[in-house]
């Protein structure tokens, strides 16, 4: 099929940055998203132009690492899907397809479709892990049993990749569902139990200070997740952080 | 230089007991004066940093994704094997040691594959403590299931995404070092040569992938944990960015080079679709659990299916051959990885192939969801189920087990693997070779380790489902960090590493010329271009069955490939800012070194052993006839290649495995 | 309260809170005004007593007046950091593809209903404020049905106060369901509770549309 690319190009960060026009041809049905990127790419670079940069690893939906605006949506307009997953069989010939880096205060632009999601990683060094040492001398796996449905919860909710799709959803750039499910996770266990007072005011105050906006809970971040993430992360989040900052 | 492994003396089982009382230890106040590099952040390099960084010395750790959390350790599905015995079938350290020496085919080395074992349970242990969310059963216990090549349940999983979830766990360990100030992470670097001061590992040359700048790094010790190289075949399970650069920069700086040839060729991958293919996805191993695999009995149902005039469905059961089952009834669709990848390639290659390549097999798993649909209605009380329920009921519990897997295989291929067969074919995944470690996990540059994947330790010429990501947890969290002690107990006086020395000018000017080099080539075709065309070589002629003629031929058509690359590769951009065409040109001009040496291992191991099939060594007759057929007389060590320029002129060095605590014998899985 | 009011959570539950004071008052109102359809004292004897009790007039009308500037307050400070957290635009945001209309607009309902208070105090608050503590008028316990009538007979009033109505009934729908979420209640009885809170921001608006058009065509 043919289809017209609208794409963001921007040299660096400082650069103020623009979008183009790339008209491709010979796209196939059963191309991955990025596979038809790297079939621009690989004309760009014949030409002798620089290609379009984009972030992507492992192509198989579970890295995080690709982004992508596709159309005003994050990963585009399929479901539960990141954008290495998405097929070209979801659009059609002729179609116009504008493609854009997730834009967020948060998420500054390193260059073209590539942003820089680091503030997601400080908050999770703000406290996103349990204070266990490594040595492997702690209990028995078993010795604690676990509530088969609070697992299975904590489980769904550490499957988020941290792809930054929910803050590319959000109207207000805001990261709720990103940190309500690592808070989430701990929060489930009986392991995190104990410092979930620190864990989850320490996150949220890493949260804010990034700059990423206020949940106001439109629900765009759940619809738009590839791993399906759930709004409840973010309802049991409120609830830690205000029983936190009553009892804590 | 003769190889030592240096293995501890005494009893297999008290080995590593023995030899962790008996090691140096640095004391804590000098813990904070040493630096240790780890470059690479997945299993090995995330643990590895965080233990090292718990036990007080000031890491560095270095990776080229945007955050540690994204190493490709993250998409292992299936499992991490443990010797818990937690359902009572039988298991123990030794029969996982067992297991493994022998799903290796005898080309493992016993001390190390024993210390793996030994340490597997706490593992677990330890990872549960970190808050990994594994499977649990309703009485809230660990759950388990079974993998490929072994005869007990000792794998501990968390639905398809337990790379992930270990992964995230050995990353909140790190965080938690961050926090503390221990770890500094330097993403989106890349390790581009090894520095070696006085013979000694100490320090690195990074490119900073944002800017560009090339920067020093100085350290006491060097961890590698950077992964396999099974991108030198273009498509893989591999990540985009996978590559075999820092290793391979060891290996030029000194560091042996083991086993190249040893690859995994995964059974259960999506087939290819088409030219544009980037990559290939891999389906869990733990699918054979459920799936039978299949091939039309008929050459001319599998025509018919190729043309799409037939469905699966449609074919008869006594018109089907579950060849696996037929041809190994002891494990059946259980068989390890390289038995099954061989026999869906023989299939294939025989005309039954059910894709329009023709390169395709079936995954059924309408059987189990017969199976799980009556069980389930037994026990939830449903007495004459009908058949709608007997299958909404075992559909239900299939989804439970694999539904992510299912959801990514309809993605992908736009097909409902619930109504109808899934279609795999093997593909590379894994590499048991590489760099060359003593007990230690050291190389054999002083200073230098290696971890997880990057090493060549564990696996012998074939991997076990499930225990990639116990060596790569083993490695790090409980092994290095005694090891890498003992070594800087005597560095205790060396001071803060200068990384202003003409070692260090010397090993940046090098780098400097290279990308130079790529970027002034001037040439007309792309980096992918080579990449392609080396994928190519490599597949045909050093894959799944491998000859002769072949790998003589590989060896001649990558060196004049290698050539052609510096000659004429189109690297367009600059040195000085984010040029991703000049991280993947330096990625396969290293490979292209690499795949050559790849091929004269090959040659030079004129046996099948493991994931190494050698079409001249096949079993002439007997039960086993035409499986694979070891040379234990001639082969039985572990081949270690040094460096001297130009790969054919690399230089063996054979480590003789010594097999004491285990017989030697044929691995039959009939 | 500064220091805990800068996190964004206490913000939204602080939205979240004093958005449920205000659907309770709502209901309050409502309820009042529904008399006025039945019986014309009953009304007036309601009203007389809001309008007169002390504890009413100076404890709760202070409360209210606090919780609806809190309110809109607020909610201005929320829109433009949420504005200002995304400083440079996407070219196409397809936000209906993710979120419903009112869930994205709550800002502009929001205005609406705050423009209507504005018509509403000076239909009756003003006129209240002004009888009551600067005329210091006599009181009759019977004037307040008449008054409220007489408001409806203008169309474009009714026009007006009937297009309020939509967007605040607009603004519940989101707002009220959304309430329960900021204050961390997600649990099995969601669902339920979601349906009672989108009926309510339907019924109620309609109902006080119809008290409006009931007055307007019967007098």
């Amino acid at each position: 099929m043919k289809l017209l690319l609208k794409i963001w190009r921007q040299k660096d960060a400082s650069d103020k940055g623009q979008m183009v026009d790339y008209p491709i041809d010979g796209v196939e049905e059963d191309m991955s998203f990025l596979e038809m990127l790297d079939v621009l790419n690989e004309s760009l670079i014949n030409k002798g132009e620089e290609p379009v940069v984009f972030d992507h690893d492992c192509r198989e939906g579970i890295c995080g690492m690709c982004s992508l605006q596709i159309n005003g949506e994050p990963h585009g307009p399929d479901r539960k899907v990141t954008t290495c997953q998405l097929h070209m069989r979801m659009f059609n010939d002729g179609d116009t397809i504008t493609i854009e880096p997730f834009r967020a205060n948060a998420f500054p632009v390193v260059k073209d479709l590539m942003v820089d999601r680091s503030a997601f990683d400080r908050i999770q060094h703000a406290g996103g892990y349990i204070s266990v040492n490594t040595s492997g001398n702690t209990i028995d796996a078993n010795a604690i049993p676990v509530n088969k449905d609070n697992a299975d919860d904590a489980f769904n909710a550490a499957t988020c990749i941290g792809c930054g799709a929910c803050v590319a959803a959000c109207k207000n750039a805001s990261a709720m569902l990103f940190t309500s499910a690592k808070v989430s996770q701990y929060a489930l266990l009986p392991q995190g139990k104990v410092e979930a007072v620190d864990r989850v005011k320490a996150m949220v105050a890493q949260m804010d200070a990034e700059g990423f906006g206020n949940c106001t809970n439109t629900g765009a971040c759940e619809i738009e997740c590839p791993k399906g993430i759930s709004l409840e992360n973010i309802a049991r989040m409120n609830r830690e952080y205000l029983s936190a900052s009553v009892l804590g | 230089m003769a190889l030592d492994s240096k293995i501890p003396k005494g009893p297999l089982a008290d080995k590593w007991t023995n030899h962790k009382n008996k090691i140096n230890l640095v004391n804590p106040a000098n813990k904070r004066n040493i630096d240790i590099i780890v470059v690479g952040t997945g299993l090995a390099g995330g643990s590895a940093a965080a233990s090292l960084a718990e036990l007080g010395y000031n890491v560095k750790t270095f990776c080229y994704q945007d955050s540690p959390r994204r190493a490709h350790s993250i998409a292992a599905q299936g499992g991490i094997n443990a010797a818990k015995n937690y359902q009572g079938d039988g298991d123990s350290n030794y029969r996982l040691f067992y297991d493994t020496i022998k799903g290796g085919d005898y080309r493992s080395r016993e001390a190390n594959v024993h210390r793996l074992a030994e340490v597997s349970g706490n593992i677990i242990d330890q990872c549960v403590a970190q808050g990994v969310p594994f499977a649990r059963e309703y009485g809230g216990l660990l759950d388990n299931r079974s993998f490929g090549g072994v005869l007990v349940s000792r794998t501990f999983y968390a639905k398809g995404q337990t790379g992930q979830q270990l992964l995230l766990g050995a990353y909140s360990a790190m965080n938690r070092q961050i926090n503390r100030g221990k770890i500094q992470a330097y993403n989106r670097h890349e390790m581009l040569d090894l520095v070696k001061v006085n013979g000694k590992a100490r320090g690195i040359i990074a490119r900073n992938l944002i800017t560009g700048e090339i920067e020093r790094h100085a350290a006491h010790a060097v961890v590698l944990a950077t992964g396999g190289y099974g991108n030198v075949f273009y498509l893989s399970t591999n990540a985009m960015g996978s590559n075999v650069m820092a290793a391979w920069r060891a290996h030029r700086r000194g560091a042996y080079f083991a086993n190249p040839c040893y690859t995994q060729i995964h059974p259960t991958c999506i087939p290819v679709s088409g030219d544009h293919q980037s990559k290939l996805t891999l389906m869990s191993e733990s699918l054979r659990n459920d799936g039978r695999i299949w091939v039309p009995k008929k050459k001319e149902d599998a025509i018919a299916i190729r043309e799409g005039k037939l469905k699966p469905t449609q074919l008869a059961e006594e018109d089907r051959d579950y060849y696996l089952e037929r041809r190994y009834p002891a494990f059946g669709n259980l068989v390890p990885r390289d038995v099954a990848s061989r026999a869906a390639k023989e299939r294939c290659d025989a005309g039954f192939g059910v894709n329009k390549t023709g390169e395709a097999v079936y995954l059924d798993f309408a059987a189990a969801i017969q199976r799980y649909g009556k069980e389930k209605a037994l026990t939830s009380g449903i007495s004459n189920p009908s058949a709608e329920k007997i299958l909404e009921l075992g559909e239900a519990v299939i989804e439970n087990k694999y539904g992510n897997l299912f959801q990514m295989y309809e993605k992908i291929v736009d097909e409902n693997p619930y109504k109808t067969p899934m279609m795999i074919y093997p593909a590379v995944h894994y590499t048991m070779g590489g760099l060359w470690v003593d007990y230690n996990l050291q190389t054999t540059i002083p200073g230098c380790y290696a971890a997880g994947e990057a090493n060549f330790s564990d696996h012998g010429a074939n991997r076990l489902g499930a225990s990639a990501l116990m060596q790569g947890l083993a490695d790090g969290y409980f092994v290095l960090p005694y090891t890498i002690g003992d070594y800087l107990s005597n560095d205790i006086r060396t001071g803060k590493i200068s990384t202003e020395t003409p070692e260090f000018d010397e090993a940046e000017k090098e780098v400097k010329e290279r990308i130079g080099k790529l970027l002034n080539a001037g040439g007309k075709y792309s980096v992918d271009y080579f990449h392609k065309k080396l994928g190519k070589i490599m597949w045909n002629k050093c894959g799944m069955s491998r000859n002769e003629a072949d790998l003589k031929e590989a060896i001649e058509e990558i060196a004049a490939l290698r050539k052609e690359f510096w000659q004429n590769v189109n690297v367009p951009g600059t040195a000085d800012s984010l040029n991703t065409e000049l991280e993947k040109a330096g990625r396969v001009a290293d490979f292209l070194e690499l795949g050559e040496l790849f091929a004269k291992d090959a040659l030079n191991r004129n046996e099948s052993c493991g994931g190494h099939f050698r079409e001249e060594s096949v079993e002439q007759s007997g039960e086993q006839k035409g499986e694979a057929l070891r040379d234990d007389e001639n082969f039985m060590y572990a081949a270690a290649w040094e460096y001297k320029g130009e790969p054919k002129e690399a230089i063996l060095h054979k480590e003789e495995l010594v097999y004491e605590n285990i017989e030697v014998k044929t691995r039959s899985y009939k | 309260m500064g220091g805990i009011i800068q996190s964004s959570i206490v913000r939204k539950v602080a939205m979240a809170l004093s958005g449920l004071f205000l659907v309770f008052f709502l209901l309050q109102h409502f309820s009042i005004n529904l008399a006025s359809v039945f019986s014309e004292d009953a009304f007036n004897a309601a009203s007389h007593f809001m309008g007169t009790n002390p504890v009413v007039q100076f404890i709760l009308q202070p409360i209210l007046i606090f919780g609806v500037v809190f309110h809109f307050v607020m909610g201005f400070v929320l829109e433009a950091r949420n504005r200002g957290a995304r400083l440079v635009k996407y070219a196409q945001y397809n936000g209906a593809a993710n979120a419903s209309w009112m869930s994205r607009n709550m800002i502009f309902s929001g205005l609406a209903v705050l423009a209507f208070l504005g018509l509403h105090f000076y239909d009756f608050w003003i006129p209240e404020m002004v009888h009551k503590y600067v005329k210091f008028a006599p009181e009759d316990a019977t004037r307040y049905y008449a008054e409220t009538v007489e408001k409806f007979h203008s169309p474009v009033r009714t026009i007006l106060y009937v297009i309020s109505f939509v967007f605040l009934a607009l603004h519940l729908l989101h707002g009220f369901a959304s309430s329960f979420q900021s204050v961390g209640v997600n649990n099995k009885y969601s669902t339920n509770i979601q349906k009672f809170a989108k009926a309510f921001a339907v019924v109620i608006p309609v109902g006080f549309i119809f008290i409006a058009l009931f007055h307007h065509f019967n007098h």
